[in-house]
């Protein structure tokens, strides 16, 4: 790796500690980015001179506000760079500034800085591309194209995101425990959104949006280093890598969707696996079980299957039941009715779902769970009527045809029961509901 | 003289790393590594999970079972077991028997990669 590679790496895994330090000095999203911004143009030019700093995050933070404060004095925010001098002797400043920044200062900094892209009056794509850009550091061209959408469209959406959380009232005390607890909740479901935005891509567009799924699991990790005592960070770690894992394997090479059930489970990332095991078995110990745990676990036990016909079905039911129980929603329960019907067959699992009709009449998933289950017991005309239903819901081209294929087996052999359930079961879109 | 070699990195400059940039630091190694098999005077290496999937247990008259890493600094790392445990309940109950009526310190971590010694051939 070259010096500048390295810096770069390391100017990128400096910066949610770094803003958000910066932030709590200045309380200005704005001015911290910028004094960001700065101290790494400096490090840019000073580290390959001077060699690395011992600790970068620390030497980022004070030459950020020495440079944010002179722009404060001068009463303007674009000021020149500061001569050498005022940064000089950076071995002791360094050392002092170190020991203010330990790590619980740094936890509820980084923390902060995560809450504030959560504002509950940004939509859940602006919270998502204001985190990418504020904490993650994303440029707009990069968000814009995971996005699919023109840099100027995101330009104004980050914008506007920021306008909005500039005037909201996020406390700079150290949070008590229960605020604390209450930001980490929304900052976990934002970094649960952000992976879900990246996952749920389909065909040509897929290849661009793996750095959201990946950037997902960076913050995860970075929540969960912060805060390694919390089990549903944990869980929300172990999900998010169970289900990344699975990436290789998702799509042909045309693009289209390759169910949990089809896909070739040597391509699966079995590293990304052996952590999230680990680290599911660090969260049971707490018998504090919560809604990512749950997920993480039926994720788990998947991933634990090396061949689809091995898969524990009766253990993916009872954890959708716990799940039920936790956080109940005619999602969990059709998710649940694709378990039932592996394990006590598709009569059982059609009975679970038609109650749920009324409340998941728009729901793309429920006519394909029902057309699969109505083709396997042989009732090929009601099975057309629903998945007819299905490709009318469908969001995406791939998910469309999908459900055409079903059709097409239909037509070909509707007289054979099929096996196959049209239910991409793993599928994190289908939960994203839930949290 | 065997040398254990500790290879300490920053962990959140290593997880930035893409996947080509994670194996081309490994291929840098390897090209030492390999000679110093052939040689064989390569022992067993390996890789940890990240630090995130660590559980420290801390001896005493009650132990105690940390989340997280290893963190103080008053106490040096003095050697290591490689133990082949079914679960994590079986890894902190070993580390409680060994470290029985000392005040030693055990951090815990799950083996991401492990290398045997390669014979020489």
């Amino acid at each position: 790796m070259t010096a500048v590679a390295w810096i770069d790496s390391v100017l990128q895994s400096a910066r949610p500690q770094a803003v958000g330090a910066l932030l709590r000095y200045f309380r200005d999203l704005d001015r911290a980015e910028e004094a960001f911004q700065e101290a790494c143009l400096r490090a840019l030019k000073n580290w390959p001179v001077n060699g690395p700093p011992r600790d970068p995050t620390a030497w980022l933070v004070l030459v950020g506000r020495n440079v944010g404060l002179d722009d404060v004095r001068r009463g303007k925010k674009s000021a020149p760079l500061p001569a050498d001098d005022v940064i000089s002797d950076l071995d002791d400043a360094e050392a002092d500034v170190a020991e203010r920044l330990d790590n619980s200062h740094y936890r509820d900094d980084v923390l902060r800085l995560l809450f504030i892209c959560c504002h509950p009056d940004l939509p859940a794509v602006q919270q998502i591309a204001l985190a990418l850009r504020v904490v993650s550091g994303l440029t707009v061209k990069e968000i814009a194209r995971a996005f699919l959408v023109s840099e100027s469209a995101m330009e104004q959406r980050i914008t506007r995101a920021k306008s909005r959380v500039a005037h909201a009232d996020v406390p700079f005390e150290t949070p008590g425990a229960a605020e604390r607890g209450e930001r980490l909740g929304a900052v976990a479901a934002m970094i649960y959104l952000l992976f879900n935005e990246g996952y749920s891509a389909s065909g040509g567009e897929a290849h661009m949006r793996v750095p959201l799924c990946e950037e997902a699991i960076r913050l995860s990790r970075l929540l969960l280093t912060l805060f390694p005592g919390e089990p549903e960070i944990m869980g929300l770690t172990a999900l998010v890598l169970f289900q990344h894992a699975r990436a290789p394997a998702r799509l042909d090479a045309d693009g289209a969707i390759i169910l949990l059930d089809d896909q070739d489970r040597n391509l699966w990332n079995r590293d990304m696996i052996a952590e999230g095991h680990a680290l599911i078995e660090k969260a049971a110990r707490h018998r504090r079980p919560g809604p990512y745990q749950v997920q993480a676990a039926i994720a788990g036990v998947h991933a634990h299957a090396r061949r689809t016909e091995d898969t524990a079905w009766s253990e993916i039911d009872q954890l959708y039941a716990a799940l039920e129980r936790l956080q109940p929603s005619p999602v969990v329960t059709l998710n649940r009715a694709v378990a039932v019907s592996k394990a006590q067959g598709a009569a059982a699992a059609l009975a679970m779902i038609e109650p749920l009709a009324a409340q998941l009449g728009a729901y793309f998933h429920f006519f394909g769970v029902k057309g699969g289950l109505l083709m396997q017991l042989g009732r090929a005309e009601e099975a057309r009527v629903a998945f007819d239903q299905a490709i009318a819901l469908a969001r995406t081209p791939a998910e469309a045809a999908h459900i055409r294929l079903h059709l097409d087996r239909l037509m070909k052999d509707g007289q054979t029961p099929e096996k196959k359930i049209s239910q991409d079961v793993g599928s994190p879109k289908a939960r994203s509901s839930l949290v | 003289m065997l040398y254990a070699f500790l290879c300490c990195h920053d962990e959140a400059v290593v997880n930035s790393w893409t996947k080509e940039e994670d194996d081309a630091v490994l291929a840098k190694r390897a090209k030492v590594t390999d000679k110093l098999a052939a040689q064989g005077k390569l022992g067993p290496a390996l890789r940890l999970m990240p630090t995130t999937a660590a559980t420290t247990v801390r001896m005493g008259r009650d132990p105690v079972v940390l989340d997280g890493p290893f963190a103080e600094t008053k106490e040096a790392l003095l050697g290591f077991y490689l133990i082949d445990c079914d679960s994590l309940e079986e890894a902190i109950e070993t580390a409680k028997q060994i470290g029985r009526d000392e005040k030693v310190v055990f951090e815990i971590r799950p083996v991401k990669l492990y290398l045997p010694k390669r014979e020489v051939s």
